[in-house]
């Protein structure tokens, strides 16, 4: 296999942008140019998914590795993939195809700018999941602040400028420790290249500092209770588009780095730091499911929701154990997909009513079945009902939790219910009761593209849910490798503390 | 004599200098002729530099004019972004009416002054170059003498600029003193550890040379300098002096007082942060561009100043590529500030950028670029820098640096945001002229994806700069 794919699929949405970069900005042009994006993301989605096809699952080894010399005899740009990227990238590349068809009438002036911030956004998070080194990820992972500041700003609502400097300034003071903790990794193993530092290991003495460094900027990105605030802020104000990038894919990127890098390259730290871990995640699941109850506004409450269940995902990744991790994972490509799904049946609403208030709604029932029924399975996978994937994922990271430590798993048992209370309230507020204005017997149901849209992210949720073991099985492997990794080295540090 | 090859730029650079004067003098209404054969003048030093490159280090005159990689490069960075700031500012210089024929011949004086500091190696004929550029500045500082905001940053540059000269010629002379030469050699071999003087007389020049890239606290002139002067002068202000300062900044601190390490060391650190933590939060509160620029590039030369502060090969090698990648940045920034033109009428304010992307996409896009890259977001040149200096300051565990460096980046991005914001978020204002000359235009494009695509082949800046070795 020499063709490269994995760099093919970062590149090819970069050279679409590009490309509508030149459309000029006539009528009917202007409208070729979202054509153009969406054959180029469907394109990408089809690769990825021929990628999916052809992955070997049976090994933990990085597989289609490209590598190449970049900063000569320093940095080299690396990018592979294994069983657990590949489903983000799949993930990524989905959800820039809806973003790319739920945009509609709403981003009317700069629709080719728009487009194009998509595109360079899928390249950054394409990237981010493939990198095999730590510079080559940190471009990425930093990179995508750019177009997602501009997102958030240019197309966003009321307090859009407010958020999306919150947004850029939080994220970016995260990161200037990882960069720093990056180039100090450099300068104690001699290298940046993942592969190697999983074998040679870091010494344990500069290991809890660097994963503090690295957890300052994944806390931000994923986000954790107490650094969370930018996400509601980011969430509200950004367009449909950009939440359902937000939520669905930017978030995973933190999830994603713990499991690579702080569990990776720091098995130790990471067993002396899970306390922290397991109060700030059950801090943010009973808290911001609490917060989330009060919310008025739709996109806020769904975003401190994502917190919570975010929460769920770090505590998963904490517990070390095979189901934990597994679940962890489970529950980031379901949240992927489900809370993509709320946002964009929030932006139904609000293009319709232009408004996100809870209580502007009510009775939807009579007057949209088909986004009642859609909006009633994604709450309730939300929930995590048994037989859509939302179950799964919790279920799997509680299996986990309760191996571990019997307190932590009881209350975040009790966020489950939380869970279930804010997202019901929710939908009986907005789908039944009664019609509370006249504005409302106005609003029409759900058209085509919205229809397909949904449907493309139903058919999913609820296959998964189902039949879990397409994911399972491609992720086991690497999964069960890293966790050897870890313990090994769990192993050789305790032998070498009781031999001092 | 084959040392005549050596200084063939020097001699070359002098006679055209003179010969230019002269034309300018004797023909009348030859402004433009005078323009054009400046510019040219300069490619043709370019490439004889060019050219000069692959021969082998020598010292010449009694070692105190020292030719090498390191000068040979500054040399050729000063004389490429000469030329770009002849450049763009044509036009400007004939709307404002100063297109004069000592302007082109100021800027050589100054370029021939700076190229003697680059390859200085001796006090004396460093701070010959340095007045020799100076005396230039003064007069350019104050080139649009109707004005009276540029009369007064000339003055205020050559009063403060002689105060500093005077402290530099008190250090010189202390280290003359004690030491019995003002040659960098000798310096370093008479230099005796135990003698408290030398390090007088290191503070004394360190602050005569902080004057002149303007780092934190000797900044104080940068600000209105700025303001005042034509833009034209601006962006070579901001660009080329710095150029020459930081080159013989890496030479006296890495040649003769290289095992004073203890001692000039913490000053450096001092500057750096200072520099660094000043110019991101003072930029803050600031409406004019020019004024932004002045602040922003106080703060980017705490970066290179804590490049410099590590004391290893590695380190003057980052603070190299990082005024490499500022100056292009600048070349950037300055263009699109010249392009800021409505009714023949320049704007320099924050807020006329208002809403600039829906009217001029192009320009705004190159901005938004630019400004990205100042504040350092990968993946553009300006984070690359930053990169490279943090690598070397790493190195050397100098984490508290580190650390203060990169916090401050996050308080300067808040600034650079703040015109993206302004210019992205806001209202739309009237549109700015388009007819800009084609030199703008190409310094524009040139820099803006130099900026933009570094990232695919960084090697080729490293690759020559990794060969500056002092040590």
């Amino acid at each position: 296999m020499n063709f490269p794919i994995l760099s093919s699929l970062i590149l090819l949405p970069s050279i679409g942008a590009f490309f509508i970069f030149f459309v000029k900005s006539g009528n009917k042009t202007y409208q070729a140019s979202k054509y153009v994006a969406l054959f180029i993301a469907s394109a990408n989605f089809l690769l990825s998914i021929y990628l999916w096809l052809i992955f070997d699952i049976s090994t933990s080894e990085f597989q289609f590795v490209e590598n190449r010399e970049w900063i000569k005899g320093f940095i080299n740009y690396k990018v592979g993939v294994d069983g657990i990227s590949i489903l983000f990238i799949i993930l990524t590349t989905l959800i820039a195809t809806l973003c790319i068809i739920s945009v509609n009438s709403t981003i009317s002036n700069r629709l080719k700018d728009f487009l194009i911030a998509i595109l360079l956004m899928e390249t950054l998070m394409i990237g981010v999941f493939c990198s095999l080194d730590l510079v080559i990820f940190y471009l990425f992972f930093e990179g995508g602040l750019i177009p997602m500041f501009l997102i958030i700003g240019i197309w966003g609502g009321e307090r859009r400028v407010y958020s999306a400097f919150k947004f850029f300034l939080y994220t970016l003071l995260g990161s200037v420790l990882m960069l720093i903790a990056i180039i100090s990794i450099y300068w104690i193993s001699g290298t940046t290249d993942v592969e190697k530092l999983y074998e040679i290991g870091i010494d344990s003495k500069y290991q809890n500092l660097l994963w503090l460094a690295f957890f300052s900027s994944f806390a931000v990105k994923t986000p954790m209770w107490p650094v969370h605030t930018w996400l509601p802020d980011a969430h509200v104000e950004a367009p449909t588009a950009g939440s359902v990038l937000l939520a669905a894919i930017l978030l995973k990127m933190a999830g994603y780095g713990f499991i690579r890098f702080s569990l990776g390259l720091f098995p130790i730290a990471s067993e002396h730091f899970i306390p922290l871990i397991y109060i700030l995640s059950l801090v943010a699941i009973i808290y911001t499911s609490l917060v989330a109850l009060m919310q008025e506004d739709m996109k806020k409450l769904i975003a401190y929701s994502s917190v919570a269940h975010m929460g769920f995902v770090t505590l998963g990744i904490f517990t070390m154990t095979q189901q934990g991790i597994e679940g962890s994972i489970f529950q980031m490509i379901s949240h992927g997909l489900v809370s993509a799904a709320l946002f964009l049946c929030v932006g139904v609403l609000y293009e319709r009513m232009h408004t996100r208030l809870i209580d502007h709604y009510g009775g939807l029932v009579s007057i949209m079945p088909k986004y009642s029924v859609v909006l009633m399975i994604f709450t309730l996978s939300a929930i995590g009902l048994p037989g859509t994937s939302g179950f799964i994922g919790e279920f799997l990271i509680l299996i986990g939790v309760f191996k571990k430590n019997f307190l932590v798993a009881g209350i975040a048992s009790f966020g489950v219910i939380l869970g279930a209370a804010y997202m019901l309230w929710l939908y009986k507020r907005i789908i039944f009761g009664k019609i509370n204005s006249e504005n409302l017997n106005k609003m029409k149901d759900l058209n085509k593209s919205e229809t397909i849209i949904l449907i493309c992210l139903v058919v999913p949720s609820i296959f998964f849910g189902f039949y879990p073991e397409p994911l399972i099985n491609t992720m086991e492997i690497s999964i069960e490798n890293l966790l050897e990794m870890y313990n090994s080295h769990i192993e050789l540090n305790l032998a070498k503390i009781s031999n001092d | 004599m084959i040392n005549i090859n050596y200084i063939f730029p020097e001699i070359f650079i002098s006679i055209s200098l003179m010969l230019i004067l002269l034309i300018g003098v004797f023909k009348k209404k030859s402004s433009l002729l005078i323009y054009n054969l400046s510019i040219i003048s300069l490619l043709v030093l370019l490439a004889i530099l060019i050219n000069l490159y692959s021969l082998p280090d020598t010292s010449l005159f009694n070692s105190s004019y020292q030719i090498d990689n390191l000068s040979n490069f500054m040399k050729i960075l000063t004389i490429g972004s000469g030329i770009f700031v002849l450049l763009t500012s044509f036009k400007y210089l004939k709307l404002i009416n100063i297109f004069k024929i000592e302007y082109p011949v100021l800027i050589l004086c100054s370029i021939l002054g700076m190229m003697v500091m680059i390859s200085s190696n001796d006090l004396i004929v460093f701070y010959m170059g340095l007045e020799l550029q100076s005396l230039a500045l003064y007069v350019l500082a104050s080139f649009n003498r109707d004005n009276l905001l540029s009369s007064e940053s000339g003055i205020k540059y050559f009063v403060l600029s002689a105060l500093s000269s005077g402290l530099l010629l008190y250090g010189c002379s202390l280290i003359y003193g004690f030491s019995g030469s003002t040659n960098f050699n000798l310096i370093y071999q008479n230099i005796s550890y135990t003698e408290h003087v030398f390090t007088f007389g290191i503070v004394f020049i360190l602050v005569g040379l902080a004057f002149k890239i303007s780092a934190v606290p000797f900044h104080m002139w940068a600000p209105d300098v700025y303001e005042g002067s034509p833009t034209s002068v601006t962006i070579f202000f901001a660009i080329l002096p710095k150029i020459a300062a930081l080159a013989v900044f890496i030479r006296f601190l890495y040649v003769p007082f290289l095992n004073m390490i203890d001692q000039w060391q913490m000053i450096v650190v001092f500057l750096s942060i200072s520099s660094m933590v000043f110019g991101a939060v003072a930029a803050i509160g600031q409406i004019n561009l020019k004024r932004l620029a002045a602040y922003s590039s106080i703060g980017h030369m705490g970066y290179a100043l804590a490049g410099l502060s590590t004391g290893t090969n590695e380190g003057i090698q980052s603070s190299i590529i990082y005024i490499s990648i500022y100056l292009t940045m600048n070349l950037a920034f300055f263009s699109c500030l010249f392009m800021m033109r409505r009714n023949e009428k320049y704007f320099e304010k924050i807020d006329d950028l208002s809403g600039m992307s829906k009217n001029h996409p192009i320009l705004s896009i190159c901005l938004l670029i630019t400004l990205f890259s100042l504040a350092g977001i990968p993946p553009l040149a300006g984070f690359f820098a930053k990169f490279y200096i943090f690598m070397a300051v790493i190195e050397m565990k100098m984490y508290f640096l580190a650390v203060i460096g990169l916090l401050s980046t996050v308080i300067a991005a808040f600034y650079y945001l703040r015109i993206i914001k302004i210019m992205y978020f806001d209202l739309e204002k009237e549109k700015f002229d388009t007819d800009h000359h084609f030199g703008l235009k190409i310094t524009l494009a040139i820099s803006t994806i130099f900026i933009l695509l570094y990232f695919i082949y960084p090697t080729f800046l490293t690759g020559i700069i990794t060969r500056i070795n002092l040590i």
